[in-house]
């Protein structure tokens, strides 16, 4: 269980704070108004910003004072989740080994992942030569070779088109529940939200609220994420 | 910082396996050369002594006595050959030398002037300015002449360079009191003061001055190595010396060796080789005499030395009129 | 921090290299120490002239690099591989390039002679900066290149999209940009200016000319006055140092690296005037940079038959020595730029700060009582180019450093990518094209390198400058000629090899 207590994060003159739980093997979507702070909110957890105050745990250990490699965390962000310049397999080799000395059967592994994202044979591949699709798969391929309980995706599928948003969230969805880890998911678009089911946490008006039904919460939106759907 | 210990340990290990005695000469750079005196001396002395000699190679003549000052008495040097007569009360100061006890005349002008106990003279020259014959068919014929005209020269800086330092002397035992005048006058046909000879006299090369501090040999090897007689050196009344000289070090742990080097180095086995390797006059005249295309030295009467201990005092009178005239 | 360990190892390496040597100087030091008042004169000499240089090598770069920056031409690639030539000559052979150009007999002279007008000198201050504006020209112009480079395409379009002139662009645009990146390059120029010894007296006509670096050596060996050279050498420090905290001040500094990136297409400059203007640029400064290294070559060319064969021998001890350098160098350097610190670039700077004189008597006098020094004349010699090359390496390599860790250090913090599979990863293979360039301009630096310091020359290892001065030194002025041209080849090339070798291949 991903546990948040007490945090306060402050940034000049703004402000949020989260005190709040996420159960084991929820999927959970992160959402509310534009520059509210749901990706300061992912940054906290993953380990990339120090909060304030207050504590993140993970099944009641404390792992704020943890760098971000040993929290337990897969991370998808906006962009920048390959290294161009390392080919496909090797950006997925790097989720099991960062130092890329894999034996036989860790790269049988990478070659699996590839396939099960449907990337099978694109190994060798710089990611300059993929899609923006398959290089969601690549991202995704490694999250299922690093097998870690939390997954955290920042916006990873802005760029794409509806239907193949909604191809990848499924693709998310069985690689969150292959692992059976928890999943984290910011998004600005509240279908994304429906489509993915499960909870969700509103950040707005300086609060990260506990996560509720995202069913009940977009049928009965408080006020603030009533101005943000525009309703 | 690993690969300089590892280069250390396998020099140190390669420097045990020595056996034969060793002579260790310090000299300056240009000594060394390929070109330069360094290695037909080596083989020559190599052939009568039985040992190995090696040159340790510290820039010039300054750079030389500066080296020798930092290491002290735990310097591994037996000989220093390659220090004039205007560093020699430096030298001398330092206590670091021990008398030759060599007594030998010398085919070199104002003995009483160079005379020592402590260092012994191998070559010498007289610095004079040099032309092209065809660029300047009159050059200035003294001094004076040559601050009062319009000709160009390039000169060397006297605190960096040793022919820029006998020009200062050339100019203060000239005219004593009178110098700054002669630099004053200078002033205006100085094209560029260089920080060395080889800086100078490539710019005079290339065409950049019409005469250039250099030495009386100089047109020699124009002459003889690259057979070009168009080069000459103008003659004043009086020139300055420079005379190289060589010193045993007291704390040499081979005196012996040492002297036999130091009388080697007046014998005709290195004196032939000096005029056309260091383009200096040797100061035993070779048996076959100076090579065809050497001038024979001026005469005496128009030599000119400060003895070594007065150098220092009228170097440094001679330094303040020198940068008060330059100056301006 | 464990990411900048690397970073404090390599600074304290670089300090203890250079302020050792210094202290144990002053340790050595008996006597005297006073700074005499001809010293101050000489300090107030070289700060004019270094101030002078550096202000005029940014002045006429800035104009040049927006002209490379948004001009297509052909050679243009080669143009700026050359624009790195001057910088890695040895002085006497630019400063005889240069008079071949401007002296008494050479060919600007010659043409105003023939137009029956009065000669122009090249002796004095104007001389000492036209030499130091010859050598550094071409790098404030790379470094400001880069910066103009850094600009993305985007924001030009923008501009053109709502109509910017040429003016407004500049004010909107580029002025930022300069502000961030010319105080950098200015302190850059101004601190290889103050170590300036052979170019300020060959060139500067007389005593008036006289540089900090001339009144060390004149302590040094005419003085043996140890604790004045080691306080002038304190006061070239400080010098530098106080130039580069007055430009941390004034902005952040901004690398330069190879700078051959596609040009950006600008609309606003699409003008017959701003296009008249760049060629202008572009063909004054390929001249003055061009004109002189041709006069080198075809003098080197002369002399080639007559190069003994020593020199080629030399010609390997150089290349072995540069390769040996450039290895120490950028080792130090990158270690320095993963700190991404402000001190490890003021560390770095010390390199060229610090009179080479003083570091070479110190490290004797550290060495000597221990091993013989000519048996260090390799890694000495190797070691202390590396010293003088960090700062360029440096600047190079930190802001590709910092751009690779914006990009992709979340990513790579999140992967647990540490200590060396983050080199191996992420940082080599983003650094590849600065790296290649850092190691080239190292490489060619150390080539050029007199030397040290005479003090530990090994005979059996003379360098391709040393021989070049031998030859000077015993009337062989165009085998000497000759020597340069292959020392000028040699650097070059190692330059291009390396930079080359940086660019070939690289994923976006």
């Amino acid at each position: 269980m991903l546990t948040l207590e007490g945090v306060v994060i402050r940034q000049d003159a703004f402000e949020l704070r989260a005190d709040l739980d996420v159960p084991d093997g929820a999927r959970v979507s992160v959402i509310g108004p534009s520059g509210a702070g749901k990706t300061t909110l992912l940054n906290v957890i993953a380990g990339f910003f120090e909060p304030s105050a207050g504590r993140v745990l993970w099944d009641g250990r404390d792992i704020s004072r943890k760098p971000p490699g040993e929290r337990g965390i897969s991370l998808l962000f906006q962009d920048n989740n390959l290294f161009p310049h390392l080919t496909v397999a090797q950006n997925v080799g790097l989720g099991i080994d960062p130092g890329l000395r894999l034996t036989r059967d860790q790269k049988d592994r990478v070659a699996a992942a590839l396939e099960r994202v449907g990337l099978a044979g694109m190994g060798a591949r710089k990611p300059g030569q993929l899609s923006g699709g398959q290089q969601g798969r690549a991202g995704l391929a490694r999250i299922l070779v690093q097998g870690k309980p939390l997954i955290l995706l920042d916006e990873p599928f802005a760029a794409l088109g509806p239907a193949l948003r909604a191809e990848m969230l499924g693709l998310v969805e069985d690689v969150a529940s292959e692992i059976g880890a928890t999943l984290l998911m910011v998004s600005h678009d509240p279908g994304d939200a429906r489509r993915l089911g499960g909870l969700a946490i509103l950040v707005a008006e300086g609060r990260a609220e506990p996560p509720v039904e995202v069913a009940k919460l977009l049928e009965t939106p408080p006020p603030a994420l009533r101005d943000y759907l525009g309703h | 910082m690993k690969p300089l210990f590892i280069a250390a340990g396998v020099f140190l290990a390669t420097q045990a396996t020595a056996e034969t005695s060793v002579l260790t000469v310090y000299t300056y750079d240009s000594f060394v050369a390929d070109w330069g005196p360094g290695p037909a001396v080596e083989a020559a002395f190599e052939e009568v002594c039985g040992c190995d000699l090696q040159f340790v190679a510290a820039g010039d003549g300054a750079a030389l006595l500066s080296r020798l000052r930092l290491e002290g008495a735990r310097s591994k040097a037996d000989v220093v050959l390659g220090l004039d007569t205007n560093l020699t009360a430096a030298a001398r100061d330092t206590g670091l030398f021990a008398p030759h006890g060599i007594e030998a005349e010398l085919d070199v002008p104002k003995p009483e002037a160079w005379r020592d106990a402590l260092f012994l003279p191998y070559d010498w020259g007289y610095f004079a300015f040099v032309h092209d014959r065809a660029r300047l068919p009159q050059p200035p014929a003294s001094l004076e002449e040559l601050a009062d005209s319009d000709v160009s020269i390039v000169i060397q800086d006297p605190r960096s360079s040793t022919p820029g330092l006998g020009l200062l002397l050339w100019v203060k035992a000239v005219h004593g009191d009178g110098a700054e005048a002669i630099w004053e006058g200078l002033s205006d046909n100085i094209v560029t003061v260089t920080p060395g000879w080889s800086e100078a006299y490539g710019l005079f090369g290339e065409g950049e001055a019409d005469m250039v501090l250099s030495y009386t040999t100089s047109p020699a090897y124009h002459r003889i190595a690259e057979e070009d007689d168009s080069k000459a050196a103008a003659i004043f009344p009086q020139h300055y010396m420079q005379i190289e000289v060589a010193g045993k070090l007291a704390s040499s742990e081979q005196p012996e060796l040492a002297e036999q080097f130091l009388s080697f180095m007046i014998s005709d086995a290195f004196q032939s080789i000096i005029p056309t390797t260091n383009w200096m006059y040797p100061v035993a005249m070779p048996e076959g005499g100076l090579p065809e295309g050497f001038d024979a030295p001026l005469t005496a009467d128009k030599a000119l030395l400060f003895a070594p201990g007065e150098v220092p005092a009228e170097r440094e009178t001679a330094l303040a009129e020198w940068l008060r005239a330059l100056s301006k | 921090m464990t990411r900048s360990g690397p970073g404090w190892v390599a600074a304290g390496i670089v300090a203890a290299l250079i302020l050792g040597p210094l202290v144990a100087v002053f340790l050595r030091a008996e006597t005297g120490g006073r700074v005499l008042t001809s010293d101050w004169a000489a300090v107030r000499f070289t700060i004019l002239q270094a101030v002078l240089s550096a202000v005029l090598s940014i002045a006429l770069a800035i104009p040049v690099a927006r002209a490379l920056a948004r001009r297509a031409f052909w050679g243009r690639g080669i143009l700026i591989t050359l624009l790195g030539a001057p910088f890695i000559l040895p002085v006497i052979v630019a400063v005889l390039g240069l008079l071949a150009v401007f002296g008494r007999a050479g060919i600007v002279n010659t043409g105003l002679a023939w137009l029956g007008l009065p000669p122009v000198s090249i002796y004095g201050l104007q001389g000492v900066v036209l030499a130091h504006v010859f050598f550094n020209l071409p790098l404030a112009t790379r470094i400001i290149l880069q910066g103009w480079q850094g600009i993305p395409a985007e924001r030009f379009r923008l501009a053109a999209n709502l109509g910017l002139s040429g003016v407004q662009v500049a004010r909107v645009l580029e002025w930022p940009m300069l502000r961030a990146v010319v105080p950098g390059a200015l302190m850059v120029v101004f601190a290889i200016c103050l170590s300036s010894f052979a170019v300020a007296l060959t060139l500067g006509g007389g005593p008036r000319a006289t540089t900090v670096e001339l009144a060390i050596y004149q302590a040094f060996n005419f003085d043996f006055d140890l604790g004045r050279a080691a306080r002038l050498a304190v006061v070239q420090l400080v010098l530098a140092g106080s130039a580069a905290a007055v430009a941390f001040w004034a902005a952040v500094p901004a690398g330069f690296g190879a700078g051959l990136g596609r040009v950006v297409r600008r609309w606003e400059a699409e003008t017959w005037g701003a296009r008249a203007l760049d060629a202008t640029w572009i063909g004054l400064a390929a001249g003055f940079l061009i004109v002189p290294l041709a006069m080198i070559f075809l003098n080197g060319v002369n002399g080639l038959t007559q190069v003994p064969g020593v020199v080629w021998r030399a010609a390997g001890v150089s290349v072995a020595i540069a390769l040996i350098s450039t290895l120490l160098c950028i080792a130090l350097a990158l270690s320095l730029a993963m700190a991404r610190r402000g001190w490890a670039e003021v560390v770095a700077l010390m390199g060229i700060a610090v009179s080479p004189l003083v570091i070479g008597t110190g490290l004797f006098v550290i060495v000597n009582p221990w091993i013989d020094p000519t048996r260090l004349a390799v890694p000495v010699t190797a070691l202390v180019n590396a010293l003088m090359a960090l700062p360029f390496a440096m600047r190079v390599l930190a802001p590709d450093v910092a751009k690779a860790e914006a990009d992709f250090g979340r990513l790579a913090d999140a992967l647990s990518l540490r200590g060396w599979a983050r080199l191996r990863w992420l940082i080599l293979p983003r650094l590849r094209p600065a790296l290649g360039f850092s190691a080239g301009l190292a490489g060619a630096l150390s080539m050029g390198d007199l030397g040290v310091v005479a003090l530990f020359a090994d005979p059996d290892f003379a360098t391709l400058p040393l021989q070049m001065y031998r030859l000077m030194g015993a009337y062989r002025m165009e085998a000497a000629a000759g020597a340069g041209l292959i020392l000028l080849a040699l650097s070059l090339g190692i330059f291009w090899i390396f930079d080359r070798g940086g660019r070939g291949d690289v994923d976006a």
